[in-house]
């Protein structure tokens, strides 16, 4: 039964756009399911080694720009007269270099500081993300600062002779947000179910003991930083492709704080987990807004965000599983850890 | 594997080993040899520095000077996962286990040096990674019958029963697949069932050849199990030698062993 839930899942979520019309409503759908591919990529690092990325933003907004800057073009003069010209690339190239990009970073970040642990690797991830931000917004000649980078075109595919498919309307771009889901999915999946992902959660667990079977640290923390911030950017580049505009806000800490919530309310350590989580916060604000003034929206938000807290502190994916006595299958981590860690 | 033809040549050697924590001295000037196949204790009272030994050989200290040797080979400047790619695995005095996964997992992340998949294996789902998860998913079934725990194998190990907890720390450096196995304190706190089991089990081991560096505190368990007894009291050595002459020896009942034992020892 637990193996077709996803296909089931998917089933459902392809049948969307034939049932509803309503663009507001897809919409939501495809903004929820970019920020639901950057909750998942957190999930890979804060639910599997148990670092907590606060600067999680960085990432999705380097891929955004990446993205945008590739397929747009840009001209910039560099320090000592060098001056750069890019003439813009086809759109699935900038979709290809926005996760590039964001690994290398990813990479670096990790380097960097995987050598703290802990709190200090949240002072090192949000002082990454705000440095980033400022580039963005004083960096003017290449990202327009405040202005902001306009006109960015819409996702497409194809080669060159053989036709392009541009993800203009909201039906073709709900398919592609859910196909880029779904990959992520299954790589943070198949990751997780590996001896790598059980290198993760050694590390998480018990770090001297994972040293002494012969586990390589920082190779493994690295590697999560590095997948985590690739997806991570892939999100990033549906959101500019998707909004067609981006401006230095794409690197506010809220937008962190967002995926932390999706994460830590789906059930942190749990495949399921973001989806569950980011479906259910992505649509909050949709639906308060039928019958709630503004304010009440995001007080609404913010009880049912403390609710799930305090209710199910480790989430809705591993409490239902334990009403259902379904369970993770014997050996697989995640629903297991958050009940322990919870018992204690 | 057979640990006779192997003897008296020299797996592990200490020389010279002092170790300094500012003013602290707490290894003075240690050295000593395992042989292949043998099993030695490391006994002193608390805070002698028999734990401190265990952390410089598998690179979790670095020494303040001297030089500790594994089959020829320095391991000075290794890192712990280094140390155990080399062969030798230890267990901890306290928590030894991955808490919150089962036992049977436990033993798969032990086996992790023994994965042959590469990343793109496991990304691509080739053959390969599935080939080499039905191999680690068979070893990790055989050290968990080994070690006799294999029906708590679905269980978490945080719920295990301590003596069971102790048993899932020894399979797990067993999955490392050493030559040496460096086992700080494993009877502690366990009954004496648990620890007939456990010197079963060390016998069984013995049996396969692999080496054996023991620190504990049960003195009937060291004395039915070593080949050999080092002695530290004070980060320094003060006696060596089989189990019925340190049972005599004045030194070490002074320091350790206390009167009782020299009596118990002459019944």
């Amino acid at each position: 039964m637990k193996r077709f839930l996803p296909w089931i899942a998917l089933l459902a979520l392809t049948s969307v756009p034939m049932w509803l019309k309503d663009p507001y409503l897809l919409n939501a759908f495809v903004t929820t399911g970019i920020f639901i591919v950057a909750a998942m990529s957190l999930n890979l690092l804060l639910g599997y080694t148990g670092q907590l990325s606060l600067g999680h933003v960085a990432f999705f907004g380097i891929g955004a720009y990446t993205s945008a800057l590739v397929s747009l073009g840009f001209d910039v003069e560099l320090v000592g007269g060098f001056r750069v010209i890019h003439e813009p690339w086809p759109v699935w190239l900038g979709f290809i270099m926005a996760i590039l990009v964001s690994g290398l970073c990813g990479y670096i970040v990790g380097k960097l500081s995987f050598r703290v642990r802990g709190a200090y690797f949240v002072i090192v991830t949000i002082s990454f993300a705000e440095v980033v931000r400022l580039v963005a917004l004083n960096w003017v000649e290449l990202t327009q600062g405040p202005l902001a980078l306009t006109s960015i075109p819409p996702m497409a595919l194809g080669l060159p002779g053989l036709g392009y498919f541009e993800f203009f309307s909201k039906q073709s771009n709900f398919y592609l947000v859910l196909g880029v889901v779904a990959l992520s999915y299954v790589i943070i999946s198949r990751l997780v179910n590996s001896r790598i992902g059980r290198a993760m959660v050694a590390l998480k667990e018990n770090e001297s003991l994972a040293v002494s079977v012969g586990i390589d640290v920082t190779r493994y923390l690295v590697l999560a930083a590095v997948v985590s911030a690739g997806i991570a950017g892939a999100a990033g580049s549906l959101y500019a492709h998707y909004l067609k505009i981006i401006d230095p806000d794409v690197f506010l800490f809220l937008y962190t704080v967002t995926m932390v919530i999706m994460v830590i309310s789906g059930g942190k350590g749990t495949l399921a987990g973001p989806i569950v989580g980011g479906l259910i916060f992505g649509f909050i604000p949709v639906v308060a807004r039928s019958f709630a003034a503004p304010e009440i929206q995001w007080i609404l938000y913010g009880l049912f965000m403390i609710l799930i807290v305090f209710v199910l502190p480790q989430g809705i994916v591993p409490a239902i599983e334990k009403w259902f006595g379904v369970g993770e299958e014997p050996g697989v981590p995640g629903a297991a850890a958050a009940k322990i860690q919870d018992a204690r | 594997m057979d640990a006779r033809s192997t003897q008296a040549q020299p797996a592990l050697s200490i020389e010279h080993i002092a170790v300094h924590f500012g003013g602290l001295v707490a290894i003075s000037d240690m050295s000593f040899v395992v042989n292949e196949g043998e099993v030695v204790s490391l006994i002193g009272p608390n805070g002698a520095g028999k734990t401190t030994a265990f952390n410089v050989i598998t690179g979790f200290l670095r020494p303040t000077q001297g030089e500790v040797r594994y089959r020829g080979s320095s391991l000075n400047n290794l890192k712990p996962h280094e140390v155990t790619s080399l062969g030798l695995a230890r267990t901890f005095q306290r928590t030894s286990v991955f808490q919150s996964v089962s036992v049977f997992e436990n033993v798969m992340i032990g086996l992790h040096r023994r994965g042959r998949s590469r990343l793109w294996d496991t990304l691509l789902a080739l053959p390969r990674e599935r080939e080499s998860e039905r191999e680690l998913r068979a070893r990790a079934a055989e050290i968990l019958a080994l070690v006799g725990i294999e029906r708590r194998s679905r269980e978490l190990a945080g719920s295990l029963a301590y003596g069971d907890q102790r048993l899932l720390g020894v399979a797990l450096a067993l999955a490392a697949d050493p030559s040496m196995l460096l086992l700080d304190e494993p009877v502690s706190g366990m009954n004496a069932t648990e620890t007939a089991r456990f010197m079963h089990l060390l016998d069984c081991l013995r049996g396969l050849g692999v080496t054996i560096l023991l620190v504990e505190h049960d003195m009937p368990m060291v004395m039915g199990v070593s080949d050999r007894i080092v002695v530290l009291n004070y980060g320094r050595i003060i006696a060596e030698g089989p189990p019925a002459a340190i049972q005599g020896n004045p030194e070490v009942i002074r320091a350790y062993l206390g009167q009782g034992a020299k009596k118990r020892a002459r019944d």
